[in-house]
């Protein structure tokens, strides 16, 4: 077998050890992207996810990208449940799951249907032959049998008796049929950990513990790896292994985390330093739900999870267990941000510090639950009625929603205010190495409840951060009250004082604008004092658009990346920063959202790059949309 | 306590912006007069309300006080009880708020036993909107949305909460007072969700809706008082009862061979008897008290025992360690 010389998408690099290496035993290779792609029941989320975890203990930088169907289990063997799982991993930092694969995983005929189209000629396929029957072929809507057709003649196509071969490794264990069946994709890491070189122990411990309870479970599936592995070492159809090198990233203890991971890491981070329990209201929606598993998980930190009956619920619970003290959380996607409107707010107007995560997905309406997109940016900014602005913070990568998470926290409880977190289905299940952080470096988290009843007032402010006091119930001779309706400054009573209130909505804009005076000054990757264009992006778009930038300015083209953290309040700089350049580049999933809010606050004529396809940007696509920008 | 506290320390100094003649004053001044008998400080003390005219009442005690958005008061104290279960925690709720746009959270708060004490003012209105029928108003109801008369069957709040399968449900009325202070004290002692239904007088919308309770001239043959253990007796004359005709519950007249043995005994244990109570409607008299009142873990008490064991079993949470979970590598 022979890989194509690189992984297309990146620079022009090449090892040299291409093509042609059949007679070598190992192979070298910079990057590799392998699509595992099979029915949902045939455990490809659960191979790639093994092999990630493998190839990052072999200490490549990796990035991943889940591609499930929004159905548990679609009609086995058609396309529309077909599942794939697209894995990066590199000698050199990636920043993006690849634009497409080299080796296509395909355990059945929809399963190579579904995903040839992304495959580049010589790309390599590994197929199960035994799954490609007439019924087979005729159910993923081929007229006839690909394997045998000549239709894959331009790709490197390796037929493997996967079924046949795993039956024959758990021979004698006496499980039953469909239990063997299920065991095919642990031979195929197998087979693949030999092919890529990957160390399998992380594997083996894996399934020790998922299979602690049934022994016989175990057994079977370190058979299935282990034949898979040998099977790939004996077998004469792959004539080398190839050896994908650490790379070099600074210096750590490392772990691999998916995005939803790292989110609740974060919150549980947040309310460890903050000393105050986490408490989360949350109603189950894709691609959200992981945070309240990761939580529900971790009580022996002082973490409520509420499985709330609806939506609202979720978050109205979390505002009464902020108004009690706790480090308030809800955690949703976005139809759920629609429900939760009214009571976000009603957090701003009583100025309750929690955290809102809206994990987006394709919409509108349902749209595509397990897709991602970013078009919930304008609903985060204006999507409540009456003058109600919230800090807004979007991760950038799957390890960066700790950070993101930690901060909406520190803001939150700072500012006593709702703030948003943004993420996206990409970033939820996408996954990437993280260095830990040092927990003693963690940036303070300063809670101080109200206790002196001398001169309380529940929205006396403090001079600088225009923040009101926590005043939590149980606190002897604070006793007030607050609610939604118009409030007085200072005492909060009902007031329905015109002047009253403008002045508390004006107080209330400027104490988030005001957060604007701890955001960093923005930092560009590439010409620091400006050039002919500068794409700016924020939220999951930053692996894409950085990895096309570092391509155009290998190619010698002035092109320059700005991401955005924080997207309300924008970084007090940002104007001046982009009008340094000529053309500004707005990259996003949606129709043109923050492209709007730049134009609108800066008067900047700049340009949309987007697509709203409920899949992330292709780098390729990205350098084509800026070399048409810098010659237009 | 050092000084025990009175009526007063639960007033607050807003002015009350009740309608005059509204029941909602005499349901305050009955919560302000038994507040100080639970012996609870002021400060632990928190009321929660959704939108409505009933959902004022936290601007008018002198405690904790969060006056929210409709309907979501029950939700909004629940996340407050989970995580202070040291609080006495009060949802004030109407007809509307409750049963209509809030029903969901209603019916969850109930079943989740979670340890609040929920007042439901019914007054079969919405009033602050100015006068439509609402979800327990009855068939046929004339009002500003319903010229025609209302063809919208009405929710019953005892039955709605019995089927939420709440552990204490009670009913009282706005202006029987000592009724009224009984059944809150009642409520508060229970541990769980207490629901308390109390008829309240819409003085303005919909005025004497309860008349045949409350008219001092004939309330007492159509208010049938709940006693545990007790049988069901009510009357003027207290010579009238209520007894099983096979499996229908009837009215008859004490004498003429018909003795208090013959009467049902009311046992607020008993389910079935509390949901045949709760469909008593006229002719027959409407009951008020307790119907049902049973113990059932609370989900607040469960939740933090799970925090406790969690944290007995596995110890206090190490922040440096649970980022580590999982397998790591350190890169040189």
């Amino acid at each position: 077998m022979a890989l194509p010389p690189e992984a297309a998408g990146h620079a022009a690099e090449s090892s040299g050890l291409g093509g042609g290496a059949a007679a070598k035993p190992h192979a070298r290779r910079d990057s590799v992207v392998i699509r595992f792609a099979g029915d949902s029941g045939d455990g490809m989320q659960l191979a790639g996810m093994q092999f990630t975890a493998e190839s990052a203990l072999a200490g490549n930088d990796i990035a991943t990208l889940p591609d499930f169907p929004a159905e548990i289990r679609a009609p086995a063997g058609t396309i529309a449940g077909v599942s794939g799982f697209q894995l990066n991993f590199s000698s050199r930092e990636v920043f993006t799951a690849g634009d497409e694969p080299n080796v296509l995983v395909a355990m059945n005929p929809a399963a190579l249907k579904a995903n040839l189209d992304d495959l580049p000629p010589n790309g390599v396929i590994i197929v199960d032959r035994e799954a490609f029957t007439e019924a087979n072929v005729k159910r993923a809507g081929y007229a006839s049998n690909p394997l045998t057709d000549h239709s894959l003649d331009k790709f490197q196509v390796f037929q493997v008796d996967v079924a046949k071969l795993t039956t024959a490794a758990l021979h004698g264990t006496g499980l039953n049929n469909r239990a063997v069946f299920r065991c095919r994709n642990m031979f195929v890491l197998g087979m693949l950990s030999w092919l890529f070189q990957r160390p399998i122990e992380s594997t083996v411990r894996w399934l020790e513990g998922r299979f602690k309870k049934t022994p016989e479970l175990l057994n079977a599936n370190l058979l299935a790896l282990k034949a898979g592995f040998n099977y790939g070492d004996t077998t004469e159809m792959f004539a080398s292994s190839y050896e994908v090198e650490p790379a070099k990233i600074v210096p750590g203890l490392y772990r691999n985390i998916t995005g939803n991971t790292a989110t609740a890491l974060g919150f549980v981070a947040a309310a460890v330093q903050s000393g105050r329990p986490i408490f989360l209201g949350s109603y189950p929606i894709t691609p959200a739900s992981d945070v309240l598993h990761e939580l529900a998980a971790f009580k022996n930190f002082g973490v409520y999870t509420f499985q709330a009956e609806d939506e609202i619920a979720g978050v109205s619970s979390a505002i009464g267990a902020a108004f009690g003290g706790a480090i308030a959380l809800t955690t949703t996607s976005g139809p759920g941000m629609n429900l939760k409107a009214e009571a976000i707010g009603l957090a701003v107007k009583t100025e309750l510090p929690m955290v809102i995560t809206d994990i987006q997905r394709a919409g509108p309406s349902t749209g595509m639950p397990t897709k991602p997109e970013q078009a919930d940016l304008l609903m985060a900014m204006y999507g409540r009625h009456g003058e109600s602005p919230i800090p807004i913070i979007a991760a950038a990568t799957p390890a960066d929603c700790f950070e993101c998470a930690y901060e909406a926290v520190r803001l939150a409880v700072k500012y006593m205010t709702p703030v948003i977190l943004l993420t996206d289905g990409q970033l939820a299940n996408g996954a990437e190495p993280w260095l830990l952080p040092d927990v003693s470096k963690l940036a303070p988290i300063k809670v101080e409840f109200a206790s002196n009843p001398d001169g309380f007032l529940p929205y006396k402010r403090d001079p600088e951060t225009l923040s009101r006091p926590w005043a939590v119930p149980g606190t002897p001779g604070l006793e007030h009250r607050i609610g939604g309706l118009s409030s007085e400054d200072q005492t909060g009573n009902v007031s329905y004082s015109p002047a009253n209130n403008e002045l508390m909505v004006r107080t209330r804009a400027r104490k988030i604008a005001g957060i604007a005076r701890e955001i960093p000054p923005t930092s560009i990757f590439g010409d620091a004092n400006g050039g002919d264009l500068a794409v700016l992006g924020w939220g999951s778009t930053y692996g894409a658009v950085r990895e096309a930038v570092k391509q155009m300015r290998d190619r010698g083209k002035s092109v320059s990346h700005i991401h955005l953290r924080y997207l309300n309040p924008l970084p007090a700089d940002l104007g001046d920063q982009l009008r340094k350049f000529k053309k500004v580049l707005v990259a996003e999933m949606n129709m043109g959202q923050l492209l709007k809010m730049v134009r609108a606050d800066y008067l900047i004529d700049a340009i949309g790059c987007n697509k709203i396809q409920g899949r992330p940007f292709k780098v390729n696509e990205l350098i084509n949309r800026i070399s048409r920008s810098l010659e237009g | 306590m050092a000084t025990a506290l009175t009526r007063k320390d639960f007033v607050s100094d807003q002015e009350v912006r009740w309608c005059p003649g509204c029941g909602d004053y005499a349901i305050l001044a009955q919560v302000q007069k038994v507040m100080p008998e639970f012996g609870i400080p002021r400060e632990n003390v928190v009321f929660i309300s959704g939108i409505g005219c009933s959902s004022r009442f936290p601007y008018y005690m002198n405690t904790y006080g969060f006056h929210t958005i409709h309907g979501r008061a029950p939700a909004i104290a629940t996340g407050l009880k989970i995580t202070r279960p040291d609080l006495d925690v009060w949802v004030v709720t109407g007809d509307g708020d409750g049963l209509s746009i809030g029903g969901n959270h209603l019916i969850h708060a109930l079943r989740r036993n979670i340890d609040l004490n929920i007042l439901l003012f019914n007054n079969q209105i919405y009033g602050l909107t100015k006068g439509q029928y609402s979800p327990t108003s009855e068939v046929g109801k004339v009002t500003k949305s319903s010229p025609m008369g209302s063809v919208d069957f009405p929710f019953n709040p005892i039955t709605i909460a019995l089927g939420a399968n709440a552990t204490f449900v009670a009913r009282s009325i706005d202006v029987e007072q000592k009724h009224l202070g009984d059944t809150l004290k009642r409520a508060h002692g229970h541990r769980g969700a207490s629901f308390v239904e109390i008829l309240q007088n819409c003085n303005i919308f919909n005025d004497g809706a309860f008349n045949d309770v409350t008219d001092k001239a004939i309330k007492a043959d159509h208010q049938l008082a709940l006693e545990h253990g007790k049988p069901l007796i009510f009357g003027k004359n207290r010579d009238k009862g209520v007894k099983m005709n096979g499996n229908r519950p009837e009215v008859v007249t004490l004498g003429n061979g018909v003795t208090e043995a013959d009467l049902i005994v009311h046992d607020e244990t008993n389910l079935g008897l509390a949901f045949m109570l709760g469909n008593l409607q006229a002719p027959m008299p409407t009951p008020v008290g307790v119907f049902y009142a049973i113990g059932r873990p609370t989900y607040d008490a469960a939740t933090n025992a799970q925090l406790a064991e969690a944290r007995a079993k596995q110890g206090e949470g190490n922040l440096a360690d649970l980022l580590k979970r999982g397998d790591t590598w350190t890169v040189n």
